[in-house]
């Protein structure tokens, strides 16, 4: 702080240091002196339009709205004054006159800022004795719900879609006492970040629909824990009642989620009690058919199938499953002589892996607010990563040229700088190398280089290059299309060229939750088989865990396969694996763990309720498997413990390195592959029928 | 002396047009300026001088305006016309459109060159059409007489105008919804600070003045700002339009200077409905308060006389009400107004005026009680000052007014649920 | 493409106005693009026809529709050929715009918000036109009718109806 731009207020009669620009309430918030508010909210726009944060400043003849009035040097002003309190009550009757009094049945109960705000005023509307206004509803879709007649029009709303979501679809149409706020017409609301209307909402009138009249906030238990989707790891309080999970909300943490979660990881919780959760271990029988069998039974079979293929056996698991449980699945498939790991479900082009390092940002979520150029590579960011797009959003609005290499099915939610709309990842990067050699940045392209001379080179791609050399802190940003591409050895080998010639920061984003992790503790191993040799022919043996058929390509081999072993928190999914054991796992709330972000950053959560019917977590039973197979080290009591394990095994392992080309290239033509929808990525997003009708849910064959 | 500066053509014959307006030494003063390259600053001097007072209701002095605009910035300015003109009991600029375009057209190139601006917006309400067609023409003339557009007279300045057609809102008359209206927004008033001069329309720098304010600039610099001051009085310079209307025999829009008797106008405007007696005057426009007849026959047309009598001046839109008036039944109807034109965007406005209207429609309906009359005033007094613009105001004002002058026939709808005076009306 | 409900003469129309405006704020058009195809459809918008003016100058729809609702010159439900609108307030109050409302609503046979029969006339209700030394008085089309009286009514619709 420089204290000699400083001002001096006061608030209150406190005196008070203020930097020049902030407004009164941004003081207040700061120096934990109360104003009450409804419009006003930090990540939105001012529009000082509810005018419940009136206060009284000297010399000033009307009573001050606090949110969107600057602070000036000497001045005073008085939050709780005679006129300032009768302001804001006169506002708080306006407020209530029209305000269904319908607090007992309405889900904001108890955490109703209107509601709270009232009592402190003991206001009423005793003397309003006229009708109410009604409000028809609208139907936002299966997410949220409207009760628009408690709505104040504060347009909380309204700024977040247009601000934020980056998606202008509601307003407030008719004007007056008449004014609606709304959609129009009927309307599914579009954007990935959709929910979070709800938690701006200060009155009941935007409610969790999914959430609808299940529960009472004072009956919740409110359990911090990390989501399980985005890998951003985004910080969310799991609300449980009598050992269920009712509903998730986010809890700030202003380096990575800021206030805000994805609906995925929002919602995705609603495919915990699914029809299909495994509750109960199964074999299967003589005659071919699966049952329930007891935990012994289980395990113990599970263990002589494995030894028996020994040194080929593989296991395939999930991208979002926990570094305790991937470290301890590596742990044992190495314990049993067998390499094969593989947790990239998504890869198909192995032929660069032995220098690619682990994929990660290369930087914080929120310096890449900071950047003042980025190029986003075969990467539905809005899709795969929601709020690392609105990171990159925010870029954008202030002023980053932000450029896009994609195929056209791509959307964006800001304006980009340049957009080259293509299938063909490939020439269109090479060009773009190609153009900044031109501009004199370099030459060093390695195996590249044939690639890059042929390359044919257009304006776009000379923009595009241009505006990385020029800006001072730049990003390439590389996807789930290109890490779903056949031709993903080169392509990374081409956009780490491109960072290195601007000198920008390679960022890399994959799939799942824990990708990242996954690759630390070895889950990711480029020893033995990788997942698409393991599609292609399975090993003898294969273990997959918390994946079922839709996360693989192909299951024709795997079916076919010896002994298929699933450790899985559903079972419908499984019918296309033939597997001969089920091994019923933990969901994400019902076991400790930690992952770890694109960021790098290891979060750890506990279990929030306790694994239904006989479900366990999944490091619990890789630990029993690993005891029981006579290996070494299995011997962990605690998830902590496996953690620490897992941490000082893999600090060697994170060195990062270049992305060189593979010694021969690949074809360079290729075509994108079609990867998950966003509500698709795994198999609790895919339980959660919420999600799946919500507008994004009901968008068929589109990109990643 | 009458009709000197924004009437001073209404005379002349197709007084409209181009020719019309050169006849009679239009267009003379931006000449010589552009052609002297007069500065900028010595300009709004004289207008200062002038003690022009804008003349769209705040009465806030025009030339003080003008040198808040930071002129030399570089990027574009803009200098707005306010002709939305939808304060009940106002219709004067109306008149200035269709009469005397070119003096408004002369006044806004003169105001850009002042400012800054190379591009002017007239914003004129839907419902005027024809007044816009006329304003269009006159457009088209000065275009085509090189009047508008680049290298004016060919002096290097270029100035581009148009005219912007509102779709029927009173708000938009507030100078910040009517920037969000030409942006193609709904007009709801911008919360200030940041002022138009400094955040206007499109973000650009930007002064906002009324049709008569504007129209009056050509006459004061063409004979001096002193000479304009001395038209008026001290504290507001020159002749003000008043649009007079309501119970008088001859309702019109007269030009006289600012402190004219209200007597004077009211005989200029042939005296009070054939056959009745003066109740009461609603001086400035509907929001401004009502005084009782026999206190405005004291009161002189300017700023401080009404202010005096607990009026303001407004636009100087006098409404005459005669003794048939059942005072009640006239608030119901403002209250009305206010409810429906309220933007709905600030909380006390929007729940507000709805409010007053409802329990004076109840008092109207003879279904009062007694304590609706605090009730109203209570509530009025909740929302002046506690609204992003002055709308808020403009409701709560009449209301309070009324039930201070008149409380009596109030007091009768609710005790007797009929009026107390039965209008032929 | 919605846009193509446009006519073409309603987009010349649009084009004129988009001209007025800086390159980069064709949304400044909305009202005038709104009134237009308004008149293309017989005097009232439809959902379509403003999804086509969203398209046509490139914003969110939403905020067509805000526009479309919050100016009261647009109309949203079929009105008559010929839209007679009375200015009630207090001056034309005053100066008895009851009895141009009685008469009109007693020769039309129809109430404020309505259409006849033969859907020539509808009738509205408008708040102070802004010829308030001319009261009372009602707006047809593009024009101004003045100081009212019955016997002035009767001759307008009498003309109204000869133009059909
Ligand atoms: C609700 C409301 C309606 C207004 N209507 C008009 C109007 O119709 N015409 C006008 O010139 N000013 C109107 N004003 C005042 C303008 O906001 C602004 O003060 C004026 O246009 C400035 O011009 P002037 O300084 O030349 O008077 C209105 C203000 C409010 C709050
Ligand atoms: S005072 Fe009324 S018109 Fe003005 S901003 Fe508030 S709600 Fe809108
Ligand atoms: S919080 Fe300041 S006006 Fe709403």
């Amino acid at each position: 702080m420089d204290n000699n731009n400083s001002l001096t207020i006061q608030v209150n009669d406190i005196e008070l240091q203020v930097e020049p620009g902030q407004t009164l309430i941004e003081v207040a918030d700061a120096n934990g002196i109360e104003i009450p508010r409804f419009c006003y909210h930090k990540k939105l726009s001012t529009s000082a339009n509810c005018r419940m944060c009136l206060v009284e400043v000297e010399k000033a003849p009307k009573m001050m709205p606090a949110c969107a009035t600057p602070v000036m040097d000497g001045m005073k002003a008085w939050t709780k004054s005679p006129k300032a309190i009768a302001a804001q009550k006169s506002v708080m009757e306006f407020l209530l006159i029209n305000h269904p009094l319908d607090c007992p049945v309405c889900d904001q109960g108890g955490e109703c800022d209107l509601q709270e705000i009232a009592m402190g005023y003991g206001a009423g509307t005793a003397r309003y004795s006229e009708k109410k206004r009604i409000v028809k509803d609208k139907d936002y879709g299966s997410l949220v719900s409207t009760e628009m007649t408690r709505c104040i029009h504060c347009t909380r709303c309204v700024r977040f879609g247009t601000e934020i979501a980056g998606i202008t679809e509601i307003g407030g149409t008719g004007r007056g006492d008449h004014m609606e706020i709304g959609t129009y017409v009927q309307k599914s609301l579009s954007s990935e970040l959709s929910g979070n209307i709800i938690d701006l909402c200060p009155v009941g009138a935007l409610l969790s629909k999914p959430f609808l009249y299940s529960a009472r906030s004072w009956e919740l238990k409110s359990l911090p824990s990390i989501a399980p989707h985005d890998a951003v790891g985004s910080h969310i309080q799991v609300q449980v009642r009598n050992g269920e999970v009712m509903r998730v909300i986010p809890r700030e943490n202003e380096s990575l989620n800021e206030i805000w979660i994805s609906d995925r990881d929002r919602f995705s919780y609603l495919g915990l009690n699914s029809a299909d959760r495994m509750t109960q271990p199964m074999m299967r029988n003589d005659v071919g058919k699966l049952v329930t069998c007891d935990w012994q039974q289980a395990l113990e079979a599970t263990v002589k199938g494995l030894k028996a293929a020994g040194a080929e056996s593989g296991a395939l698991a999930s991208p979002s499953a926990t570094v305790e449980e991937l470290y301890l699945l590596q742990k044992l498939m190495r314990g049993l002589g067998s390499s094969s790991i593989d947790c990239r479900l998504g890869q198909q082009d192995f032929s660069g892996q032995q220098n690619q390092p682990a994929p990660q940002l290369n930087s914080t979520l929120e310096s890449v607010e900071q950047q003042n150029a980025v190029l986003i590579v075969g990467a539905n960011l809005r899709h795969e990563q929601p709020l690392l797009a609105h990171r990159v959003r925010k870029a954008a609005l202030a002023g980053a040229a932000v450029s896009s290499v994609n195929p056209a099915q791509v959307n964006f939610n800001y304006d980009l700088s340049t957009t080259v709309e293509t299938d063909q990842l490939t020439p269109a990067l090479a060009a773009v190398a190609k153009a900044m050699v031109a501009l004199g940045k370099g030459s060093d392209l390695d195996g590249l280089t044939a690639l890059v001379a042929n390359a044919a080179v257009d304006e776009s791609h000379q923009a595009i290059a241009q505006s990385l050399i020029d800006g001072e802190q730049v990003m390439v940003l590389i996807g789930g299309l290109v890490y779903r591409d056949a031709n993903q050895a080169v392509l990374y080998a081409l956009a780490d060229a491109i960072a290195q010639m601007s000198g920008a920061t390679l960022s890399v984003v994959t799939e799942g939750a824990n990708a990242l992790g996954g690759a630390l503790v070895g889950a990711a191993s480029t020893a033995g088989k990788n997942v698409a040799e393991m599609i292609a022919e399975p090993p003898k043996a294969v273990l997959l865990m918390g994946i079922e058929a839709k996360d693989l390509s192909s299951t024709d081999a795997i079916r076919k396969t010896d002994f298929v072993v699933a450790m899985a928190a559903f079972s419908d999914g499984l019918n296309d694996l033939q597997a001969d054991i089920v091994l019923p796992m933990a969901a994400f709330t019902e076991t400790s763990g930690t992952l770890v972000n694109m960021e790098g950053s290891w979060q750890s959560f506990q279990g929030v309720v306790a694994p239904k019917g006989e479900a366990r977590p999944g490091w619990k039973i890789l630990r029993v498997l690993g005891t029981l197979a006579n290996l070494d080290g299995f011997d962990l009591d605690t998830s902590e413990e496996v953690l620490a394990e897992a941490k000082t095994a893999t600090e060697s392992a994170a060195q990062a390195g270049g992305w060189s080309a593979p010694s021969s290239l690949g074809s360079d033509q290729t075509t994108v592959s079609i990867g998950h929808a966003i509500y698709a990525v795994d198999p609790l997003v895919r339980r959660s029928e919420a999600l799946q009708q919500s507008h994004l849910g009901q968008q068929k064959g589109e990109i990643a | 002396m009458a009709n000197q500066v924004c009437f001073r053509n209404n005379h002349l014959e197709n007084s409209w047009t181009l020719e019309a307006y050169q006849s009679n030494g239009g267009y003379e003063v931006l000449k010589k300026i552009l052609s002297e390259k007069t500065p900028a600053e010595e300009l709004i001097e004289d207008i200062k001088l002038s003690n022009l007072r804008g003349r769209g209701g705040a009465g806030f002095p025009t030339g003080i305006k003008w040198s808040f605009m930071p002129r030399n910035a570089p990027g574009q300015k803009y200098i707005v016309c306010n002709s939305d003109e939808g304060e009940p009991g106002t219709c004067k600029d109306r008149d200035i459109l269709r009469y005397n375009p070119h003096q408004l057209i002369e006044g806004m190139i003169i105001a850009g060159y002042c400012i800054g601006a190379s591009a002017g917006y007239n914003y004129i309400r839907g419902e005027f059409w024809e007044p816009y067609s006329r304003f269009e023409s006159a457009l088209e003339e000065a275009r085509a007489a090189g009047i508008l557009g680049e290298n004016i007279f060919g002096s290097g300045f270029d100035f581009t105008l148009d005219a912007h057609l509102g779709a029927g809102a009173y708000v938009c008359g507030e100078e910040t919804a009517l920037l969000n209206s030409i942006e193609g927004k709904k007009g709801q008033p911008r919360f200030k600070p940041p002022f138009p001069a400094g955040f206007g329309l499109y973000g650009r720098p930007t002064t906002i003045n009324n049709t008569e304010s504007l129209a009056s600039i050509p006459v004061i610099l063409a004979k001096g700002g002193q000479w304009f001051l001395d038209l008026g009085l001290p504290s507001a310079g020159g002749e003000k339009l008043f649009s007079v209307s309501g119970h008088v025999n001859k309702p019109g829009n007269y030009e006289v200077p600012m402190g004219t008797p209200f007597s004077e106008l009211l005989e200029m405007a042939g005296g009070v409905r054939e056959g009745h007696q003066l109740k009461a005057v609603i001086p400035g426009g509907s929001s401004t308060p009502v005084v009782p007849g026999e206190q405005m026959m004291e009161v002189n047309m300017d700023y401080d006389s009404i202010a005096a009598a607990g009026s303001m001046l407004g636009a100087g839109s006098v409404i005459v009400i005669d003794e048939t008036a059942c005072m009640p039944r006239i608030l119901e109807r403002l209250s009305y107004f206010y409810y429906e034109e309220s933007c709905g965007q600030c909380t006390p406005c929007r729940e507000g005026t709805g409010w007053l209207y409802r329990v004076l429609q109840r008092i109207e309906a003879g279904n009062g009680s007694n304590e609706d009359l605090d009730l109203l005033d209570n509530v009025a007094s909740n929302i002046e000052g506690n609204t992003i613009c002055a709308l808020g105001d403009a409701a709560a004002m009449p209301v309070r007014s009324f039930l201070k002058h008149y409380r009596d026939e109030f007091q009768y709808h609710i005790d007797h649920s009929t009026c107390m005076v039965k209008s032929d009306w | 493409m919605s846009a193509e409900l446009i006519s073409e003469t309603s987009r010349a129309d649009i084009d004129r106005w988009v001209a007025k405006y800086p390159e980069d704020q064709k949304q400044s058009a909305a009202m005038a693009a709104l009134r237009i195809v308004q008149d293309q459809n017989g005097g009232h918008l439809t959902q379509e026809l403003m999804d086509a003016v969203a398209e046509y100058l490139q914003m969110p729809a939403i905020h067509v529709y805000e526009v479309a609702t919050f100016y009261s010159m647009y109309e949203h439900k079929p009105q008559g050929k010929h839209k007679l609108c009375v200015c009630t307030n207090i001056s034309c109050m005053l100066r008895n715009s009851k009895q141009v409302v009685d008469h009109l609503q007693e020769r039309l046979n129809i109430g404020f918000g309505e259409v006849t029969e033969d859907g020539l006339f509808s009738l509205k209700e408008v708040e102070c036109l802004g010829a308030c030394v001319n009261a009372p008085v009602m707006q047809v089309g593009e024009h101004y009718h003045e100081h009212l009286d019955p016997a002035k009514i009767d001759e307008l619709l009498d003309a109204l109806r000869k133009e059909g």
